[in-house]
């Protein structure tokens, strides 16, 4: 009788660090929201343990950081780490922002699926997440 | 003779209907109909009220406007160095970006600011770090800016003392400090206090330098980062001026004259790519400023009621795909500005969507400047759109979008109530999510971006920090902490908390605590203690 109904995809958009520039991640939060899915914003100054906290909390299948400030290898690995601490491995990891092309090579290898540089089309970031995030059905 | 009515296309068009980049319809073509009923009153002459054409007589047959890029970023010796190449490369005047720590109000050594020093802007906790800043540079001779709000008072009580070492008194420095705290809340985002006690502290630094430095502006009432955030044109100048409406009240309310401040309020505007918008823009504020100056807060002297602003070409603007293109993207922006009658202007540099500029890209972005002054002949005459139908309606219309934000602001119970109930933040982000949608449906195009895209692009060699620097800027802190007198530091920090609980001017304090080389963020930590910190509720 009862089928397994497909969860929304559960999103945290954090920006971490004291980077205040959140243009990007309100537009992608909105983005994601529409296109259906359930978007935790974290809001500004995260640290990258409340980061990690929070998709750990929201049971989130994809989180994505948003960084303009050039601290992004300081702040990724951080929230890799902590998230791997904590035994979680299934979480889609992507970065977006002023990411100089060859940091994304060393991002990647730590385990961002993805990053978003200046001019990425929010369509292909909504496709990206809707087709990477671990399918998961409550049952 | 009938005038033809022409707001209906007499010919076959290419879009369905025309509008500015932030929405405004544009009419097939302007004619006298357009033009204003009163153009005495309402366009004037440049250098008298309402100033829409322009805040002095001649503009820049008297002078150019100033050449002031902004740069800072690693140590204070590398900004430093870089303070000396540009003023030896022409530049007429300094402008200061601080580091992401600094303008949070955290020393480089605290937690949260691991991997954040140097990055955007210069790191300067203490004393020290402002001495070095300005080595070699006689503050009597320089105007300088610096980008802080949040800590402006502590940075200000910094450059004070510097110019103190060198023998310049207070009175003798001229310059601008940003300290618009409320754009912090609607756009920035880099506070340390709640609304209302970081609002005292701007007023006691309007009231300090109106008594102290009359040659300093205290306040760069800033349009520029609202833009940024992603508002339109309207929403800009309307927030915009509404905070600077808000400084004045409270000003006024302090006891102090108008005319004793006033005169020392500056703005720092956008330059963004739709041309003839922005030039509508500065001539509506110049134009609104002056009235509401004059009517509303009952200036009596010309200089309170003359708005002066310097701009900034947009960052958002640029592209990181095929850079190149951003010189030209800047050129346009920058021309704007100069039509629209700025008073001093920053470049950005073409590689700056990658990161911050480096040396080659900071001077195309100011020869691009000279440019513009020297060669294209547009700085012989004063306001030259003066009078264009097309361009005094957009000004009329920039002006009524204006005072319909005004009104919906006054009836929220003004701006920092409409802060509180994320009224222009909301605005904002609708606005810039609007735009976001144009580009992804190519209503609107970005060159290289959704349109005329290239796969095989050269990378483009930037600028890179080095990582060792936030430890050379943590080691110098230490020195700073280990050869200061700690009991003198305690006193001060003490004197400063004291005076924070009170109704107290906190300049004084402030600036004995930096005497004394208390950090800075020693300084924010203590008045915290008193004042509490701030928390958004983010809106998207």
């Amino acid at each position: 009788m009862s089928t397994a109904t497909a969860r929304k995809i559960r999103v945290v958009v954090a920006k971490p660090g004291l980077d205040g520039h959140d243009r990007g991640a309100k537009i992608i939060a909105r983005a994601l929201r529409d296109a259906g899915m359930e978007v935790i914003y974290t809001g500004l100054h995260q640290t990258p343990e409340q980061i990690a906290e929070t998709v750990i909390q929201e049971d989130a299948d994809a989180v994505g950081l948003s960084i303009l400030s050039g601290a992004h290898m300081t702040l990724v690995p951080k929230v890799v780490e902590l998230l791997a601490a904590q035994g979680v491995d299934d979480v889609l990891v992507t970065v977006g922002g002023t990411i100089p092309a060859e940091d994304i090579p060393e991002l990647k290898k730590l385990g961002v699926a993805e990053v978003f540089t200046p001019g990425a089309g929010t369509d292909d970031i909504v496709d990206f997440i809707r087709d990477n995030a671990a399918e998961r059905d409550d049952v | 003779m009938a005038i033809e009515p022409r707001d209906k296309p007499a010919y076959k068009e290419r879009e369905a209907e025309f509008s500015t980049m932030s929405g405004q319809p544009i009419a097939p073509l302007y004619g006298p109909e357009h033009a204003p009923a009163d153009p005495e009153e309402t366009i004037g002459t440049p250098g008298e009220y309402p100033f829409t054409r322009g805040p002095y007589p001649s503009m820049y047959r008297g002078r150019l406007w100033t050449m002031r890029q902004f740069a800072g970023f690693g140590t204070v010796e590398e900004t430093n160095e870089r303070f000396h190449y540009l003023l030896d490369h022409g530049q007429t005047g300094l402008s200061t970006a601080f580091d992401m720590p600094t303008l949070m109000g955290y020393d480089s050594d605290h937690v949260r600011s691991l991997g954040e020093v140097g990055r955007e802007g210069v790191a300067v906790d203490t004393l020290d770090d402002m001495e070095q800043l300005f080595d070699g540079i006689p503050l009597g001779g320089v105007t300088t800016s610096m980008t802080i709000n949040a800590p402006a008072a502590i940075l200000l009580a910094f450059y004070v003392l510097v110019g103190e070492q060198q023998g310049v008194p207070p009175e003798k420095l001229g310059g601008t400090i940003q300290t618009d705290i409320l754009k912090e809340y609607i756009a920035q985002k880099e506070w340390c206090f709640p609304i209302e006690p970081a609002m005292r502290l701007v007023t006691d630094m309007i009231e300090w330098c109106a008594e102290n430095m009359p040659r300093w502006h205290p306040v760069s009432i800033s349009g520029y980062h609202i833009r940024e955030a992603g508002s339109t044109a309207q929403q800009e100048l309307a927030f915009t001026l509404k905070d600077g409406f808000t400084y004045v009240e409270r000003a006024l309310e302090r006891g102090l004259d108008v005319d004793d401040f006033a005169p020392r309020l500056s703005f720092f505007f956008n330059a963004h790519i739709d041309f003839f918008e922005e030039i509508a823009k500065y001539r509506a504020a110049r134009r609104i400023w002056a009235r509401e100056m004059k009517e509303t807060y009952g200036a009596k002297r010309e200089e309170s009621m003359r708005l002066r602003f310097h701009a900034q070409t947009a960052g958002v603007s640029l592209t990181a795909q095929q850079p190149l293109n951003n010189v030209v993207r800047t050129s346009l922006e920058a021309l704007a500005a100069v039509l629209g009658g700025t008073q001093s202007l920053h470049t950005n540099s073409f590689d700056e969507a990658l990161a911050l500029p480096t040396e080659e890209a900071v001077r195309v972005a100011l020869r691009t400047q000279q440019i513009i002054a020297l060669e294209s002949g547009v700085a012989n005459t004063p306001d030259p759109f003066g009078g264009s139908w097309f361009i005094e309606k957009l000004t009329d219309e920039m002006e009524e979008a204006a005072y319909d934000y005004f009104r919906r602001i006054d009836e929220v119970g003004g701006m920092v109530e409409a802060i509180r109930q994320n009224f222009p933040q909301r605005e904002i982000a609708d606005a810039s999510f609007r735009f976001q949608q144009e580009l992804n449906e190519r209503r609107r195009i970005v060159v290289g971006v959704n349109d005329f895209t290239q796969d095989d692009e050269e990378p483009t060699p930037i600028l890179r920090i080095d990582p060792a620097l936030e430890r050379k800027q943590t080691d110098r802190l230490a020195a700073t902490r280990a050869s200061r007198d700690g009991a003198e530091v305690e006193k001060a920090l003490a004197e400063l908390k004291r005076a924070a609980a009170t109704e107290e001017n906190l300049m004084p304090p402030i600036i004995a605590a930096a005497r004394a080389r208390a950090s800075e963020g020693e300084m924010i930590a203590a008045m915290q203690e008193v004042f509490g910190t701030y928390t958004e509720s983010p809106v998207f």
